[in-house]
């Protein structure tokens, strides 16, 4: 990742004609050679901002930039920008060869080099000797992969990829994950990636935007993201959490669960209303009477590394993610560290 | 031992299969039937027997004799099939890139002449192509000289157009519509503008359709004797109007006028297979 800015949206707004506003003042900076994902529940507009940096829609409001030239109303085929397609769109009347050709010849470049590129091209890939097949003749995966390649081949400065690896099953797309990575850092490509896995973007990016709604609500490092989301949702939606309601008595001191608690935040009003957040992992269970909450056991479900485990305390199902199993039934104790405790402000309901 | 019995197995169940295969069509093959097969083989045996019934070619060589006309029908026919194309190809793709309600109301219009009587159509054009029609008396008021344009080959070319168009229209739109908006876009990511998109993705696509619309417009347009009679006068004569004195005209005579509709059927299967076969070329090819 490079320092200087590539592609800038400033207060990008989109409208559609039903006056339906799908972004809602987009402000957004990406590096050169940068890694970055679009993070949001379904229709909270990734798409939307995928297109206009494509040129495939053009704002309502605002301004693009691309290396310090805006270009608002420069058609896709001038952008030195290629597509991954939410659906791949591959040209099913061509062969796996001429899809992946396709901007080379549209350049007219000669044949022999165009043959050279598309061969080490498919090889990047993992699709040497594919180079015959028709398209409805390959699995998701590799249509998949055909399309990364088609657009890969013409060396864009910026990729967009929508939800490349949606359709894919978990063991080929922890794969594929793995892959577009090491093809990112090798071709020193800037990548724009949308997805809804939290997961996969904590894995792969460089950088995270957290959007909803056609807002952005937090911009940061997968670390930040997760560590310190700015609110509720941003918590709820890169990890699973617990998020109670609390008051926050005064500085460094926190009420939920019908107790105090020691915490590591302070700036709020006094006896401002608040979320607490806390992670699932994050959860001490104790004996129930020594532990400032104590709760029953609902449910305990196996997941492999842990068991999550479902207690009913205070009205709310804490959900905790344990190595130790416990009794459905059994009344168990919880506990949390001040620096687990994670004081935000009440989101502004909308 | 065992083999024979599998095999004998198989036989059985291919044999069983194709019972069940055919019987739900059954109704459609009495249907094949009674209103092909039949026609058809009625039409053959006219053309090979004399008015007695006999068996005789002399029939067939009489049609030769209006080898002319029936040249004359293929040239106009062709031409306004490619005019068709011309016209409808832009259309329909406009149309199909229009989304919902504008998309369907624009296809309507398109298709509203149809609804009109056809008759009724083509004689709308004779009075406004007569030479004092409407267009002429607007020349003249303009104070230029009439221009002759009713029986003339334009005249006819113009009517089958204006008449087959809908057909046209209708299977380019229907393949031009499942031609994902994605896929354009594509081609436009990977650099491709207005007219290269044009080119090498919706026109191979759309060939499909191209082959269906040459086929529903020129096979009535070839074989039409309406449009001719009433816009083309005496001297534009086409072979569906041959025909057509065979058996209404005071020439009666079905024998001839079914050796004439053989060689057109026969002249136009070989012009649709040279038609389907540059399809399978661009289409079909890559498939096997
Ligand atoms: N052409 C359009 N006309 C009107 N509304 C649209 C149009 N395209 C998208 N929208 C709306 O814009 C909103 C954002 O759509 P967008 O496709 O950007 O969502 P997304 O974040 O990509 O969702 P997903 O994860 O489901 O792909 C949605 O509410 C959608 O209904
Ligand atoms: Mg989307």
């Amino acid at each position: 990742m490079k320092e200087n800015i590539l592609i800038s949206l400033k207060n990008v707004i989109v409208e559609f004609e039903d006056g339906h506003r799908v972004l809602k003042g987009i402000d957004l900076d990406i590096h050169d050679e940068e890694f970055v994902t679009f993070l949001g529940p379904s229709g909270c507009g990734k798409t939307t901002t995928l297109r206009i940096i494509g040129g495939f829609a053009e704002p309502t409001e605002g301004d693009i930039f691309f290396d310090g030239v805006k270009i608002n109303g420069v058609p896709p085929y001038k952008r030195n920008i290629n597509t991954v397609f939410q659906r791949y769109a591959l040209f099913p009347h061509l062969n796996v060869f001429d899809n992946v050709a396709f901007g080379l010849n549209v350049k007219k470049m000669d044949k022999k080099i165009i043959a050279r590129k598309v061969k080490e091209m498919l090889a990047l890939v993992n699709l040497s000797g594919f180079e015959n097949r028709n398209i409805n003749q390959l699995s998701g995966g590799q249509q998949q992969r055909v399309a990364i390649a088609r657009a890969l081949i013409n060396e864009p400065k910026v990729l967009l990829l929508d939800e490349p690896l949606g359709a894919l099953d978990l063991k080929l797309r922890k794969d594929m994950q793995t892959e577009l990575m090491r093809i990112q850092k090798s071709l020193k490509i800037t990548f724009i990636y949308v997805t809804h896995d939290q997961e996969e973007a904590l894995t792969m990016s460089d950088r995270v935007v957290v959007m909803r709604d056609g807002q952005i609500l937090q911009i940061g490092t997968p670390q930040d993201i997760y560590n310190e989301p700015v609110n509720a949702f941003v918590a709820d939606f890169i990890g699973e959490s617990n998020i109670i309601d609390g008051v926050m008595y005064e500085d460094y001191e926190v009420e939920f669960a019908g107790q105090a608690f020691k915490c590591v935040d302070k700036g709020f009003a006094l006896n401002e209303r608040v979320d607490v957040v806390i992670r699932p992992e994050d959860i001490i269970v104790g004996d129930y009477e020594t532990s400032p909450i104590s709760g029953v056991v609902e449910s305990v479900v196996f997941k492999g590394v842990h068991y999550e485990i479902t207690v009913d305390a205070h009205g709310y199902k804490w959900l905790i993610h344990s190595t130790q199993s416990q009794e459905v039934g059994a009344l168990i104790g919880m506990n949390v560290k001040p620096s687990d405790i994670h004081i935000m402000k009440k989101m502004e309901v909308r | 031992m065992k083999e024979r019995i599998r095999n004998s197995l198989n036989d059985k169940n291919s044999l069983f299969s194709k019972i069940v295969s055919t019987t739900p069509a059954f109704p459609y093959m009495a249907w094949a039937i009674v209103f092909i097969a039949v026609p058809l083989g009625l039409i053959v045996y006219f053309a090979l027997t004399d008015t007695a019934g006999n068996f005789t070619i002399a029939n067939i060589a009489a049609a030769g004799e209006h080898m002319s006309v029936l040249f004359r029908s293929i040239k106009l026919a062709a031409i306004a099939t490619v005019l068709c194309v011309l016209i409808a190809y832009p259309m329909a793709y406009i149309i199909s890139r229009k989304k919902g309600v504008t998309g369907s109301t624009l296809l309507m219009l398109c298709m509203l002449p149809m609804w009109m009587n056809f008759l009724l159509r083509t004689y709308a054009w004779m009075t406004i192509l007569e030479n004092n029609g409407l267009i002429n008396r607007l020349i003249m008021l303009l104070g230029f000289e009439p221009i002759r344009m009713i029986n003339t080959q334009g005249a006819v070319i113009l009517g089958m157009v204006y008449n087959y168009l809908p057909f046209m229209i209708l299977p380019l739109y229907t393949t031009m519509s499942k031609i994902g908006n994605d896929v354009i876009e594509a081609a436009q990511d990977l650099g491709a503008n207005s007219i290269k998109v044009i080119t090498k993705v919706v026109l191979p696509l759309s060939l499909p359709g191209v082959s269906s619309g040459v086929t529903m417009v020129f096979v009535p347009a070839v074989s039409t004797f309406i449009i001719s009679k009433m816009l083309g006068g005496g001297t534009n004569q086409l072979i569906g109007d041959i025909i057509d004195l065979q058996f209404l005209g005071n020439t009666y005579n079905p024998n001839l006028g079914s050796a004439i509709s053989l060689v057109l059927m026969v002249i136009v299967l070989l012009c649709m297979s040279i038609v389907g076969d540059t399809e399978d070329e661009t289409m079909g090819g890559r498939i096997k």
